[in-house]
């Protein structure tokens, strides 16, 4: 049983946040949504992955989490919102996240929104992009 | 009888919250936002409502995925600060108006729009940056709040089309409550920004300004707006703005627009404010 792909997945550089996705990010999530909570933050801090054990995720999940890759965690289900509470844990800001989820340095990133942002142009559909 | 006399809407971006809070508002950066807020301000102390009813989102603080409402109205008498990660924002705790939320659930569920019933919630900054916004930083917030959450979080949100009818049946409720209130309806969040993927940080200013040029005057219009339409031309996390038409649906057919500001950027967003006065 599968769906047809949605008209959204089209959009390049884009994880919609949808209902299969939630699915499949629930732990993953519920890890994140731990991190809201200073004493689960420094027990995550003193040894990461036996923390990451006590949720239920794909291995693939746990891996994404311990190398901080953020598009990672984006295609496995996170939710930006919720993965931005591990950026926030490693004392890291959201335009740092996004800069790395962009491949651009935190000052790159802060100086293209300082010029008015990524145009839309060019970013509409993964055919415009050529991929 | 209470009265809503107008709408407000304006960005929610927690960077915004983390200038006030850390003391940054000088800052070069942070100056001309600011600036731009001052009006809407001045006219918020002017107006001076008994009431607020904020339309905002949860950002995975107060509800994680246990349960997911699309339409939350909180009920409580308080509703505390969330942590949401970096240690509750040092704003006082929002005071409720839990008669008239009560008073709307009734009239909202008859009306055919299934509300959540919110009793216990922690509200996070896509609530308090806009009171911060509009209040500054006082000792207890000058007015009396009603949250109402939306679900722009899991794809999809509702649509604009139903979010400009429950506007509209929030007018109804309000204005079948006895209690001469003075009531203003915040719709909060958006303009076009994408937070996640190698396409963060997309912004589209002439899609930002058709959607305030239109508010006023042909709301229907962006009601019939398609999520594929906002996530494509405006960012994955522009699907906010459907809670503006929450606001815009509550004010009635004629509004006036006394106020805009528009900004790029506070962090990945284009902030923009405006204040639509019913007529």
């Amino acid at each position: 049983m599968s769906k047809q792909p949605e008209a959204y997945e089209d959009i390049p550089g884009t994880w919609v946040f949808d209902a299969q996705r939630a699915r499949k990010g629930y732990h993953l999530n519920a890890f994140f949504y731990s991190l809201m909570s200073h004493e689960n933050r420094e027990e995550f801090r003193a040894d990461e992955r036996k923390y990451l054990m006590k949720f239920p995720m794909t291995e693939a999940q746990r891996g994404a989490v311990l190398k901080r890759d953020w598009n990672k965690l984006l295609e496995l289900g996170g939710v930006s919102y919720a993965i931005v509470k591990l950026a926030f844990t490693d004392r890291k800001s959201y335009q740092f996240m996004a800069s790395q989820m962009c491949g651009v340095t935190e000052q790159q990133y802060v100086d293209m929104m300082m010029a008015g942002g990524r145009p839309v142009d060019g970013w509409r559909s993964k055919s415009e992009r050529g991929n | 009888m209470a009265k809503i006399i107008a709408g407000i809407g304006t960005s929610h971006t927690p960077a915004i919250g983390a200038a006030v809070d850390n003391g940054k508002t000088g800052e070069p950066y942070w100056v001309p936002l600011f600036k731009g807020y001052e009006p809407a301000k001045k006219w918020m102390a002017d107006a001076a409502p008994d009431v607020a009813i904020v339309v905002y989102n949860d950002h995975v603080n107060a509800f994680d995925f246990k349960i997911i409402p699309t339409f939350g109205l909180g009920c409580a008498a308080e509703f505390p600060i969330a942590d949401e990660g970096w240690g509750p924002r040092p704003v006082p705790p929002v005071i409720g108006h839990p008669e008239l939320a009560a008073h709307m659930v009734q009239s909202l569920v008859l009306d055919e729009f299934d509300m959540t019933i919110v009793n216990e919630m922690q509200l996070d900054h896509g609530l308090t940056v806009p009171l911060t916004l509009l209040y500054g930083t006082p000792q207890a917030w000058p007015v009396r709040v009603i949250p109402l959450s939306v679900n722009v979080v899991q794809y999809p949100a509702p649509t604009g089309h139903r979010c400009h009818m429950l506007g509209k049946a929030i007018k109804k409720a309000v204005e079948s409550w006895d209690e001469d209130l003075k009531v203003v309806i915040f719709g909060t969040g958006g303009m076009s920004h994408q937070i996640q993927g190698p396409r963060a940080g997309l912004i589209n200013k002439k899609f930002d300004t058709a959607f305030l040029d239109e508010l006023s005057s042909n709301p229907e219009h962006l009601a019939g707006i398609p999520p594929l339409e906002y996530l494509r031309e405006a960012g994955a996390e522009a699907i906010e703005l459907v809670m503006w038409l929450i606001m815009r649906g509550a004010l009635g057919d004629k509004v006036e627009e006394v106020y805009r500001f528009y900004h790029v950027p506070a962090s990945s967003t284009a902030v923009g404010n405006i204040i639509l006065e019913a007529r």
